[in-house]
């Protein structure tokens, strides 16, 4: 019994049920861990790998220029910016707002830089549900391209203080 | 119902009480324990008094934390249930910094440092390494816990029990955290010491028990935690106290859930040896091959290590290839592991019961079991919550891609009240109804509450794990005081699973209330049992000859009741997880 010491020779391998259910059970894992590199190789959503170190003031400069150079609205007094087609667009999260409001293309694929100036934030696409993380000192470069047009939420989902459940952002898809 | 109950001792399995097996033990017993020791009345096995003081002291402060923890977790849920929306915004996250910490460091470190005492005195018949180094591990791990406490309640430390930097807390909560952590090992030292000194007085022959094993797959898994606890806490304690500078936040996290997520480990192998040894002493079980569950536990221990990484799945920083081996072949053997003990918990106790003549059919002996033993439910219940709801859930959300579809959800904290609560802390709770009376020498009162205390904590947590599940795959973020603002992309259906959740954590917290109720009542009013076994909760019965004759087919391998059941959990498991990349390959193309 398992709070008495075993019998002296317990060595003994596995049989019948219990084999055959290690047998299935390792076979159950290896099947998950395949799944990942076919995704990664013929799936459609991945998470990117390309980050750049970026101090949080370079960040918000790079952010500020874009929209100087591309701003086409203001939405709630939020800039609402649309870059280029396949081209380069930046969003920062701060306290407690996402900036600026993105305007992208159905079927077109943008490079979005994602990253935060305070604190960590959460980026949290609704209602398709897509999550990311923005760390501030991090430029993590997101390859998207987004589908159905309509006016999208943007959630902060990672606590960073009082004004946390107040950081809403939209993204416009066109 | 089918088993016996009344004032009869204790007798898990015929071998415990072979007279002449007796008398040799408690004669190693004495000589090992020299003074300090009684024989217990109910096992008849040597206790060590220093060791069930510690035993004692340890799980009183679990259940005052995991009561401070329980109180928290009834404001939260009627934050998150939209009815009531009860805490001010600022209130809800210092109230879930307190949830977190006094739920999932103290309630559980505490807890299982008395099952590490438990298992290498009792079960050894042998003695405490030192009583000095129990006290100072006691000393160091409270005021710990009593620190983080105070600079939590004085709104401190409003920095959720991860504080990721560049949030940054008062000096004093990350010197309480060290604190603790220290203490802890201290425990760990005294617990390896004391298997040392039993084997080397030889105060028990061939290995050590199975139960004991387990816990010694946490304790190891528990120093390379507690290490990573080190490795991240001490330079931001000293960046809090300004002495050096800002260490980078993604380090951070990396190192934090080298310790996040390793010490779930160590509660996952506590839990497991719980479950065996709440199926002996109820069921009679034995392990039906010691080396397929050794190995189990030997799996946790090798390949656990760098499971942190399924916390950063998706953020910047990491490879690809980084992300899938790690989350890949370093965790899925821990998987693996955890999928075997699934299998070997039942068909001990399945093999158990058809030896005792319970053989009808595929599950006439489900029947059997005793039901009404509470240490019983509350394993069986882990077992399922565990399995079917937390294990299904994390290996799913913690798949590379599918995590963009479930980070930072309320989906992570539905799987992991499946985990921690519904698996290990019932586990605990259950094996609290024999640490009671067998080492506060008391029986229980209220028998009839106590019994269905398991089932009102386990419907409550997996109602609310449900709720938390679902509203997140609508998108609901977790660590969120309000969703009003952004509830309009959530569609209509959340308020129903949110209503959900505050129901089901209602009814837990209930649960948990009663618990501890029976506990404190039980420690202080319950009727003494000294110089009697305990009063017995019920254990299978043994149908004798009767049911000899139908022992006979195939053997003590015979186990067609759990093969059925583990057919059913992996049919769930593929379901699951194949409906997720379904779900995943909806969303918009990113790379
Ligand atoms: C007794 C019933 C319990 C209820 C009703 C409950 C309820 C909750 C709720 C509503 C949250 C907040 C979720 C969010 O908004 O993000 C939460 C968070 C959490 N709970 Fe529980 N809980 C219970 C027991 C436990 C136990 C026993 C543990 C650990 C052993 C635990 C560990 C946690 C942790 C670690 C968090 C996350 C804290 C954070 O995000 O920093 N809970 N719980
Ligand atoms: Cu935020």
């Amino acid at each position: 019994m398992s709070l008495e010491s075993p019998k002296e020779d317990w060595f003994e391998p596995p049989h019948g049920a219990e084999k055959i259910w290690i047998g299935i059970a390792l076979a159950w894992c290896l099947v998950m861990f395949l799944m990942m590199p076919y995704w990664h190789l013929f799936g459609q959503q991945n998470t990117s790998g390309e980050t750049f170190r970026v101090s949080p003031r370079d960040f918000e400069e790079r952010v500020d220029e874009f929209v100087e150079a591309n701003q086409v609205g203001e939405l709630n007094g939020v800039p609402v910016v649309e870059p280029p087609p396949g081209g380069d667009a930046f969003l920062l999260g701060r306290m407690w707002e996402w900036y600026p409001v993105l305007k992208l293309r159905a079927g077109e694929t943008y490079r979005i830089h994602l990253s935060a100036l305070d604190l960590q934030h959460g980026f949290s696409l609704q209602p398709l549900n897509m999550n990311f993380r923005a760390i501030p000192g991090y430029d993590y470069v997101l390859t998207m391209t987004p589908q159905e047009p309509g006016e999208y939420t943007i959630v902060c989902n990672e606590f960073c203080g009082v004004g946390h459940h107040l950081m809403v952002g939209k993204l416009i898809v066109e | 119902m089918n088993d016996q109950e009344g004032n009869n001792p204790e007798r898990p399995d015929g071998e415990v009480n072979k007279p002449e097996g007796e008398v040799a033990k408690v004669k190693r017993g004495l000589q090992a324990l020299a003074g300090g020791w009684r024989k217990c009345d109910t096992t008849g096995m040597p206790v060590c008094l220093d060791s069930q003081f510690f035993i004692r002291v340890n799980a009183v402060f679990a259940v005052i934390f995991l009561l401070i923890g329980g109180l928290a977790a009834i404001l939260l849920a009627l934050t998150r249930w939209e009815a009531f929306n009860l805490l001010r915004t600022d209130m809800f996250y210092r109230v879930l910094t307190l949830h977190g910490l006094n739920m999932l460091i103290f309630w559980i470190l505490f807890f299982e440092v008395a099952i590490l005492y438990f298992t290498s005195t009792t079960l050894l018949n042998a003695k405490l390494f030192s009583r000095k180094v129990g006290w100072v591990s006691l000393v160091l791990m409270v005021v710990g816990a009593v620190m983080v406490n105070w600079v939590i309640f004085a709104g401190q430390a409003d920095v959720l029990k991860t504080s990721y930097l560049p949030l940054l807390a008062h000096p004093a909560f990350y010197l309480g955290i060290i604190l603790v952590a220290v203490g802890t090992l201290v425990a760990v030292f005294n617990f390896f010491a004391t298997l040392y000194t039993a084997k080397r007085d030889r105060t028990y022959e061939g290995s050590i028990p199975l139960v004991t094993f387990g816990a010694m797959a946490a304790a190891i898994i528990a120093v390379v935690t507690l290490l990573h606890g080190a490795v991240v806490m001490i330079p931001t304690f000293s960046y809090s106290m300004g002495w050096t500078g800002e260490p980078d936040p993604l380090w951070y996290r990396l190192i934090w859930w080298g310790l996040g997520h390793q010490s779930q480990q160590v509660n996952v192998a506590a839990m497991v040896a719980v479950w065996y040894m709440i199926a002996t002493l109820s069921t009679g079980a034995k392990p039906i091959n010691e080396t397929v569950c050794r190995g189990a536990f030997v799996l946790y221990i090798l390949f656990i290590n760098v499971a942190s990484a399924h916390h950063l799945l998706v953020e910047p920083g990491m490879s690809s290839s980084w992300k899938i081996w790690n989350t890949g072949y370093v965790m899925y053997l821990a998987v693996l592991a955890s999928m075997v003990h699934g299998f070997t918990v039942p068909a001990s106790v399945e093999v158990a019961m058809r030896s005792k003549g319970h053989a009808a059919g595929i599950f006439g002996w489900l029947k059997a079991l005793p039901w009404r033993n509470p240490a019983f439910s509350a394993a069986l219940l882990s077992l399922i919550i565990f399995g079917f709801i937390g294990g299904i859930t994390g290996v799913t959300l913690g798949t590379q891609q599918i995590n963009i579809i479930a980070h930072n959800t309320l989906r992570i904290p539905g799987h992991f009240h499946a985990t921690v609560v519904g698996g290990t802390t019932l586990a605990f709770m259950g094996v609290a109804y024999y640490v009671v009376p067998l080492f506060f020498r008391r029986d229980f009162v209220w028998r009839r509450l106590a019994r269905i205390q398991p089932w009102i904590f386990a419907a409550g947590i997996t109602l609310m794990s449900f709720g938390m599940s679902f509203a997140g795959s609508m998108g609901v973020a977790r660590r969120t005081s309000d969703i009003a603002p952004a509830e309009e992309a959530y569609g209509a259906v959340v308020h129903f699973f949110l209503a959900m959740v505050g129901i089901g954590g209602v009814l837990a917290v209930l649960g948990l209330l009663l618990f501890v109720g029976l506990v404190v009542a039980t420690v202080l009013f319950g009727p003494s049992n000294v110089g009697r076994p305990m009063k017995c909760w019920g254990t299978a019965v043994d149908l004798g000859s009767k049911g000899a004759v139908r022992k006979g087919k195939g053997g003590s391998h015979y186990t067609p009741g759990t093969v059925v059941l583990v057919g059913i959990f992996l049919t769930a498991f593929v379901v699951y997880y194949f409906a997720n990349w379904r779900a995943l390959a909806d969303v918009w193309p990113v790379r």
